[in-house]
Parts: structure tokens; sequence; C-alpha cells
């Protein structure tokens, strides 16, 4: 059953990791809060500021959209419209066809993942490496993120120095320095050799047609400097009004992410290389994609797409600390996967129908979120969904509501959060919360079997390597 | 249909119910974003520029003299540099081996990068890099050390009045201390695949 997925995931963690994934998020936590609090008189005005400012513009979408494709091919960019994750591989691939491409270097995208844009491409015969230190030692090992801005939080460096040295990057040595240096070395042969440079984008701008990417490593940085051809691939919730609302964004992001005014390089793209510039891309592809986007655009949880990734809802989650992100299996762990993740897997929403349970919903993700987004309110939401789709098939055995069924189908994890929820001196609301949840809970207590999809052909190879 | 076509109309039949009850824009002022947190005396720009910038672990230069003893003291002398640079500070930057062309095959030579900057943020300790002011995007990022010169007077106040002064560059660039990584155990390690070390030299 799924909803013991996520107490295998938890319990199967390695003390090792779950030590790594609790100090990392705790750290994360605390400087996010340091330094919003000392920066700022009113902290909270921003995150309501700037959620307003994505509600706004998602509910203008349609108009925002066309603005921003207008603006962009203007700056000289193409533009194209992917509904789902095979069409935008496929332009990609088109677009490295057309140009006789046959590498690319890949900065850090969500999106790409979303559409597992690495292994179609490389089933065509393309080269594609991952560049972002993380991504890159997750792509050799055959390895998913297990965080959204800190990729391999689940490893530590003795797995990465055997990593290096069985893919013949020198000799085992575990020194965080040498491996960084050995990962520069092989990279920057690649960023040389590539002929297209691959993106997502943090935001695009309607007005100015601008691509906002953030990057610590500055991977972005070199993928738009040596290759000739520049790629962003962009869920179409990406979108901001106006240029000036980066000031907004770009102040949130990086004190949200990792504690950091800023994140060191922003870089603003509006269009291929400038005339007197002799190194950067000489084309820019622009591919929005839908991928079930619109639908939960026309869903009562339309506001998750506000989300801007920095991480801070699972850094503070007690359900995540323990569990790791790889227990949400899916692209998006954490709070905001719970939430997202079930409504972009569309028809496979049962699969992930656990993943809005597991939550002690203390609210804790609510009151990190930059783009203040009522996370445990779309869990509840999304429980309601899981009980109105699920109630065919569960209603078959489905006793009456009685505690012990409630608490029986409670992932462990849960039960834990409620007490650390309580310790951390969350929300004390969480209980008055979790009421109705429990009426949800009891007609979809039969749970879906989990089917299908690569995720899970990896996490049998990720069972069998660990038995 | 094109995929076009479908998601625009899918987004319209998703915003349809909302039609007339639309979130508004929610006006801001630039004071929202601005931090004024830095240590008392720190009155000029400059002064909290540098505050901020030497806080991410850049390094701050007062002109070209104090340029190259620092790089002449790291034991840098082979270098990349801007070409108009190059003549502009010829005396200034006697007994360094610059070239004004950046060769990819030997990109590993180039121990720093010389170009030309376009501004900085004092909230923030940003430097700002254009693409028209930039002469290599290779030669401001590849080599292990990049200082990027700028006049004081290119000093911004703030975030906010960093992007006003936008214009249409196609690559506008803040760079807000070395490139770093913590991906490892959570331990902090410069120079990943940019700069090792930034510096901002005042000219
Ligand atoms: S939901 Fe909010 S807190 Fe979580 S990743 Fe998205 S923006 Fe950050």
């Amino acid at each position: 059953m799924s909803v013991q997925l996520i107490d295998k995931f938890a319990k199967d963690l390695s003390p090792e990791v779950a030590q790594s994934v609790h100090s990392g998020s705790k750290v994360k936590t605390e400087k996010r809060y340091a330094i919003l609090g000392s920066d700022y008189p009113d902290p909270d005005k921003l995150r309501k500021t700037a959620g307003l400012v994505k509600q706004h513009t998602l509910e203008h979408l349609d108009t925002y959209l066309e603005e921003a494709e207008a603006s962009l091919k203007r700056n000289g960019a193409q533009v194209y419209f992917a509904k789902d994750g095979d069409t935008a591989n496929q332009v990609i691939l088109d677009i490295m066809r057309q140009n006789n491409a046959r590498k690319m270097v890949k900065s850090k995208s969500m999106v790409s993942e979303e559409t597992e844009l690495v292994p179609f491409l490389e089933k065509n015969g393309m080269e594609a490496i991952e560049t972002d230190l993380g991504e890159f030692i997750l792509q050799i090992d055959g390895d998913h993120p297990s965080h959204i801005v800190t990729p391999i939080v689940h490893k530590n460096r003795r797995q990465i120095a055997a990593s290096f040295e069985r893919e013949g990057l020198g000799d085992y040595n575990d020194d965080p320095q040498t491996i960084t240096q050995r990962a520069r070395v092989h990279l920057r042969k690649k960023y040389l050799e590539a002929d297209v440079g691959l993106t997502g984008a943090n935001f695009v701008v309607a007005e100015s047609g601008r691509i906002a990417l953030v990057t610590n490593e500055g991977n972005a940085r070199f993928s738009m400097a040596a290759p000739k051809i520049h790629i962003a691939i962009v869920g179409i919730e990406k979108l901001i009004p106006k240029d000036r609302d980066l000031a907004l964004f770009m102040s949130l992001l990086g004190r949200s992410a990792t504690g950091q005014q800023l994140t060191v390089y922003t870089q603003f793209i509006g269009g291929p290389h400038a005339l007197n510039q002799p190194d950067g891309p000489e084309q820019m592809h622009v591919i929005f994609l839908d991928n079930r986007r619109t639908e939960v655009l026309a869903s009562d949880c339309r506001e998750i797409l506000r989300c801007i990734r920095c991480g801070a809802c699972l850094n503070v989650c007690p359900v995540y600390r323990q569990a790791s992100g790889h227990a949400y299996r899916s692209v998006y762990p954490g709070p905001v996967g719970a939430v997202l993740s079930p409504l972009l897997h569309g028809k496979n929403f049962p699969e992930y129908a656990d993943l809005p349970k597991a939550s002690s919903l203390c609210g804790a993700c609510n009151e990190v979120c930059p783009v203040n987004i009522p996370i445990p309110d779309l869990l509840l939401r999304l429980r309601n969904k899981a009980k109105k789709e699920g109630a065919k098939k569960a209603s078959v055995n489905t006793p009456g509501f009685k505690m012990w069924s409630y608490l029986a189908t409670q992932p462990a994890a849960w039960k834990t959060a409620m007490k650390l929820g309580h310790a951390m001196n969350l929300t004390p609301h969480a209980l008055l919360n979790a009421a109705p949840a429990a009426k949800a809970w009891q007609s979809s207590r039969t749970l879906p079997t989990f089917k299908g999809g690569s995720f899970r052909k990896w996490m049998k190879q990720r069972s069998a390597k660990k038995s | 249909m094109s995929d076009r076509e479908a998601i625009f109309k899918d987004i319209r039949a998703a915003l349809a119910p909302l039609e007339g009850k639309q979130t508004p824009y929610p006006e801001w002022a630039d004071e929202l974003v601005v931090t004024e947190n830095h240590p008392a005396g720190l009155d000029k720009r400059v002064d909290r520029f540098k505050y901020r910038l030497e806080a991410v672990h850049g390094t701050f230069v007062q002109g070209m003299p104090a340029l190259r003893d620092w790089l002449k003291a790291e034991g840098l002398t082979k270098g990349y540099i801007d070409p108009t640079l190059k003549e502009q500070f010829a005396a200034d930057l006697e007994g360094l081996e610059l070239e004004t062309e950046l060769d990819r095959s030997r990109i590993d030579d180039y121990t720093f990068g010389i170009t030309r900057g376009t501004g900085g943020i004092a909230e923030t300790g940003t430097i700002i890099l254009t693409d028209r002011k930039t002469s290599s995007r290779l030669g401001a990022l590849a080599p292990w050390v990049h200082v990027a010169l700028i006049k004081e007077d290119e000093i911004y106040p703030d975030v906010p009045a960093a992007v006003a002064a936008f214009d249409d560059d196609p690559s506008i660039v803040f760079v807000t201390g070395p490139s770093k990584t913590a991906d490892v155990e959570g331990i902090l390690i410069e120079g990943v695949h940019g700069p090792g070390k930034q510096l901002c030299c005042l000219i």
C-alpha cells in the first residue's frame, strides 16, 4: 500500500542520511529565518505581496503568456508551446537535429526532470550532461534528486568519492574541495565541446521577455558562454508581469532557499548574445510547457502554481525531515510535492493520493513560503479529491469511521511528525485542521497500488541494490 | 489544434469562472524590498558596497596599481584582459602577461580575467556585468580570478534601483561573490564552474 511507502522510505534511510537530511534542513531553516528577520522589519509583508503578484499573474495567465511570447520574439528568441513533456522533448530533439547538434550541457531544471529529457535525448543518440555539481553526481549514479535546491542531500562524501573513482575521475578522494575541483575540470571540457546549453527559468518577465536564472555555481552562465545555442524549457506558471517585480522575487528567493541576500549569479537573459560579444548563443529557443499545469489552474489548488521552488517548505517540514525526498516518489518532494505531484500526474492521481496525507498540517510550510501558499489548505482539498476520486474503488471494503482505522492508515511518519510538530512549537491549530481530514481519510483507506512510470522502475532498482 | 491553441484554450477555460473576481496587482513600494541592515557609519554608498562585497567573500581593490600588486602577490601573472582596458591601463599593468583574445583551447592558461563591469549594488555587494560592456563572457567566467572594473558613480544603492536601470542588453548578470556550492554535505566550497575569487576594482 502506498501509504506505507513513505514510512518504508523513512525506515530504510540510513542513520547517516537521516542525520544529514535533518541537520541540513535545520541549518537552512535557521539561516532563512535569521536573514529575513534581520533584513526586514516585516518579512511577512514581502511574502504576502509576492504571493499576490503571483496569484494575480496566474489569474491573468492568458494575457501575460501572450505578452511574454511577443516580448521573447521581439528579443530574437524562438518560442514554442508544448502541451506535454513528450512534445517538449521532441521539440528539443528537433532543434538539435536541425542544427546538427549532438552535445548538450544542462543546467538544473526541475521541468526537464518532469519531462525526463535526459534519458529521451540519450535514447536518440544525443549526449546530455548535467552540470550542477549535485545533478552531475546524480547522473553518474543513475539516481534522482531528493531536494529541489540541494539535490544530493541524501548522499555523503564517501559515496560521491566512490562514484568519482568508478567513473575514472581520479583516485578515491573524499575531500569536498577535491571532488569539486575534479568536477570543475571534467565539466569544463563538456561546456567547451557542447553545441547546446539547456536551462530552465526561475522567472520570465512578460513585459520584457527577460528570463531570470539563478545559480550559485555558475553552471548556467557557462552553459550560455560556451555553446552557440540556448534552449530554455519553462513551465507556463513562471511568469511575472514586470521587470520591477524581479526585485521583489530576487529578494525572497535567495533568502528563502539558502539564506543568501542574492544567489551568487542571477542572470537576466533577453535574447542571443550582443553583436560585440564573441561568446554566447547565436540562437535562443524558449519552450513553454503545460504538462497539466492548466488542469491545476482549473482546480481549487491553483495557488500551488505560485511556487518559486525555493525549497523552504521542505526544510521546515517534519515529515520531509524524517522521510527525505525520495519518499515522495516524484520530481517534487516535500510539502510542495505533496500538492503538486498528485496533480501533475492527472489520471494517475490515485498513485500519489497518499502524499497529501503525509503531512501533520502543522502549518510551518505556509509560514515559510515566500509566496505565501496555503499548503495545509491545499492538502485538505486534495484529500477531499482523493476521497471523491477513490470513492468507487474504496467503498467496497470501507468500514465506518472508527478511530482505529483512521490511525491505522496514517503514515507513521505523520504520527511522529505530530509529536515533532508540537516539540517544534509550531501552529497550535494543527489538530483542529486535522479533524476534517480524518473524515476524508476513512473512505479512501483502500490505497491504490503504485503502477508504471520510470520512478517506479528506478525504485525497484533502488530496492534491488539495497537488498 | 496546435499545442499553443490548446494551452490558451485550457487557460481561458480554467480562468473563466474567476471572471470579475481576479486578484488585482498589489502595488508595492521599493522600500518594501530594500534592506538597511548594515553597520553604522557606512554612510557612503561605496563603503556599503565594499562591506557587502567582502561579506560574500568578494575582494575589493581600489585602483589599478593596487590590483597589479594584488595579482603579483597571488603569483598570478598570465591572464585575459579586455583589449580596450589593456590600452587604457598599459602603464599600470606592467609586468603582467596579458592576452586580449581568449583561446578556448588553452582556457586553463588564463589565471585571471579582467573585464569592464557595468555597475555595482551597495545593498548586496553585487557586481553587474552586461554583454555590451563585457569583452568576453568566457574571459569573465572561466579563469580562477575575475576582476570587474567599475567606477564609484556606477554603484546603485539597492536592487530595485539596479533593476530600474535595466536596458535592452541581452545578458545582464548580477554577480554576488565567487562561484560556490554546498552540495557535498553542506560544506561550502568556492570556485565550482566560475571564479573561485571575485574581485571588484574601482577605477
Ligand atoms: S511551496 Fe513555497 S516554500 Fe515550498 S518550494 Fe514552493 S515557494 Fe518554496
